[in-house]
């Protein structure tokens, strides 16, 4: 263990692995400190963990129903979250529901950040007429209500858990690009792209190989920060019953499966809303946190 | 002429992105699986009145010259007709519209009062316990399900502790006078019923509005603390704040009016923001007070694809969206000289 630090530490790096490993193991350091990051960092390792061990952790089926059980409260033997008004146990769907979410968010931080990266770079580095036709089209959807136009298009497409991720992806691109448009403006003359394209390289391979790179500390913070988000729109259109449509476990659809006795039956809708609180303040923890070790400018203050 | 130019500039901004919305909306109208024509007429029309709205509607025109028929049919303020009740929609949502703006108004004015105290005060103090707590306050804030917030809310305030009026604008008993003994100036209760007069009805009014618009206002106060502690961090570091210190001047005049009167140049931009952001974010909390507002329209419009509703809601929350970020821009500019050059 010793040895390991020591080479990580190393201030003479004798590859460029070893000086990348020991940069990460400095910002590991510097956000090991933050006590709410690392709480974040945390959180969001159990939400895998109980994602990928979800049928070894739940005591009941998800879906199966058990009218006889119907409506316990929580504390019940064999049922410690109580049951829903289908006697299904509420700790067992919130386990299982885990994996819808975490499903999402990934389906979205795979396809938004992508679009908005590429454009904003195309942007940023060719300038001139190409720039200004992207950023337009970027500023409109911009200047679009999110969750509005989600909604809308939803309606269009029709729901369903796919159609939530396309609606939530299409309307939150737009920051991405203006991030990475922002970073490939401030490396775009510098002298180390020069020397790429005096090597005789073409745009394509200067984006992808020496822009792209740049861009993408600054768009993996705001993908952290943006998981959340992302979370709670889906969520939202869970409960509107425009997003995954039951029996699935998803917390969103069970928060409006509870509205209905919400005054007799509290549990039924208060349990899936603390799932996804708990859930997106880890997500939000560790991306402030993340922030404040990766964005040079912050840590500075 | 600096300013005006730029003022043109905004304007043609604000077109062009309006044309943008439209481009949306009319796009989505085209790709529903909805025929609009045996909508409007039912499944028995004949074949000569199915060609006869065909051509009424401008449906057998080619597409660039329907978005041209629906760009100046939407600027003159035709949005179409709600299938579900046949009512021209920009009625409805005039109706509807108040209630909303008189929930996202309130509920910004709270989360302005909260929120901008507490982002100085973190401000000066950083990393004390209040700037902590203030951060994981905030925070909490952003991880929130507004509608759990919302029925959390109602089972605490409401069902435990009766402290609030339920659901609705009104209690039951006061609808009946709402309709009949009000004269409605602005479609905004609690200013209506001050203005009439009636008292009794604005407590009545203020007990139900309370809940909804005091938790959208901590969802705009987490973002306008923050954003007032990172300016103000910012403009504590300046030599005026320095020079102004070593005159002798009280460190309170120096942070709550020096500092303070410089910070509220970015910050108005970020209030605006929090206002459009609220009149978007009404749409689940409506839903979950049964508040008669523009959300809960769009919503219940959703539930029956009254496509026309829909997209109307749509439009016009859009259009309210970009002219708030477009008046948050022209303020900026008037506000703050650098910005003019």
């Amino acid at each position: 263990m010793s040895t390991l630090t020591t080479w990580l530490r190393d201030p003479n790096p004798a590859s460029r692995m070893q000086s990348r490993l020991g940069q990460s193991y400095l910002s590991w350091l510097r956000l090991r400190r933050n006590p709410l990051a690392m709480i974040g960092l945390m959180i969001t390792a159990v939400l895998i963990f109980v994602a990928i061990f979800a049928p070894l952790l739940a005591p009941h089926d998800p879906i199966t129903q058990e009218l006889g059980r119907r409506l316990l409260p929580p504390g019940t033997a064999g049922n410690i979250l109580g049951t829903d008004d289908f006697g299904r146990d509420i700790l067992s769907r919130i386990l299982y529901g885990s994996r819808i979410t975490l499903y999402i968010v990934l389906l979205v931080i795979l396809t938004a950040p992508v679009v908005g990266l590429i454009i904003g770079t195309v942007a940023g580095y060719f300038g001139g007429w190409v720039d200004t036709i992207l950023m337009r089209i970027t500023d409109i959807f911009l200047a679009f209500p999110k969750l509005i136009l989600a909604l809308a298009l939803v309606a269009v497409l029709g729901p369903g858990m796919e159609n939530a991720v396309l609606a939530i992806a299409l309307t939150s691109w737009p920051p991405y690009a203006r991030v990475s448009r922002a970073e490939t403006l401030t490396v775009r003359n510098s002298d180390y792209i020069a020397a790429v394209k005096l090597q005789g390289a073409g745009p394509i391979r200067i984006i992808w190989g020496h822009v792209i790179p740049m861009c993408l500390p600054s768009v993996i913070i705001r993908v952290t920060l943006d998981m959340a988000g992302v979370i709670l729109t889906a969520a939202g259109l869970g409960f509107l019953g425009l997003g995954v449509q039951p029996p699935l476990p998803e917390w969103g659809l069970m928060i409006s499966a509870g509205r209905k006795f919400l005054f007799e039956q509290w549990w039924v809708a208060t349990m899936p809303g603390l799932a996804i609180f708990i859930v997106s303040l880890g997500f939000n923890l560790l991306g402030d946190g993340l922030r404040d070790v990766l964005d040079p400018k912050s840590a500075s203050k | 002429m600096p300013l005006l130019r730029q003022i043109g500039a905004t304007v043609v901004t604000l077109f062009v992105t309006f044309l943008g919305l439209l481009m949306v909306t009319f796009f989505i109208s085209n790709v529903i699986p909805i025929d609009p024509v045996l909508s409007i007429l039912g499944e028995r029309a004949t074949e000569s009145q199915i060609e006869q709205t065909r051509e009424r509607l401008g449906l057998n025109e080619p597409l660039w010259k329907q978005f041209g028929i629906y760009v100046s049919n939407t600027m003159q303020g035709d949005l179409g007709t709600s299938i579900r009740t046949r009512e021209p929609v920009l009625q409805e949502v005039a109706q509807r519209f108040p209630a909303t703006l008189e929930l996202a108004t309130l509920a910004t004015i709270l989360g302005v009062l909260l929120g901008v105290p507490a982002g100085v005060i973190a401000a000066t103090k950083p990393g004390s316990f209040f700037d902590q707590s203030t951060r994981l306050i905030g925070l909490m804030g952003y991880s929130m399900p507004v509608f759990w917030l919302g029925l959390m809310g109602l089972l605490l305030f409401y069902g435990q502790l009766g402290w609030v009026g339920g659901p609705g604008r009104l209690d039951a008993g006061y609808q009946m006078s709402l309709d009949f003994e009000l004269t409605q100036y602005t479609g905004m209760i609690l200013l209506d019923t001050a203005l009439n007069n009636r008292w009794d009805m604005f407590a009545n009014a203020f007990s139900h509005i309370i809940l909804p618009a005091g938790i959208l206002a901590y969802i705009s106060m987490a973002y306008i603390s923050r954003m007032t502690r990172s300016f103000m961090m910012n403009e504590l570091g300046q030599e005026y704040i320095t020079t102004a210190r070593v005159k002798g001047m009280p460190e309170r005049r120096v942070i709550w009016v020096h500092a303070l009167k410089n910070v509220m140049v970015p910050l108005i931009t970020v209030i605006a923001l929090s206002y459009a952001y609220l009149l978007e974010g009404a749409v689940l909390t409506e839903t979950i007070f049964a508040w008669p507002g523009l959300g809960s329209y769009i919503t219940d419009a959703l539930m029956v694809a009254d496509m026309p509703a829909v997209l109307g809601g749509t439009v016009v929350v859009g259009i309210a969206y970009i002219g708030l970020n477009m008046l948050s821009d022209l303020l900026y500019r008037l506000v703050d000289p650098r910005a003019r050059v």
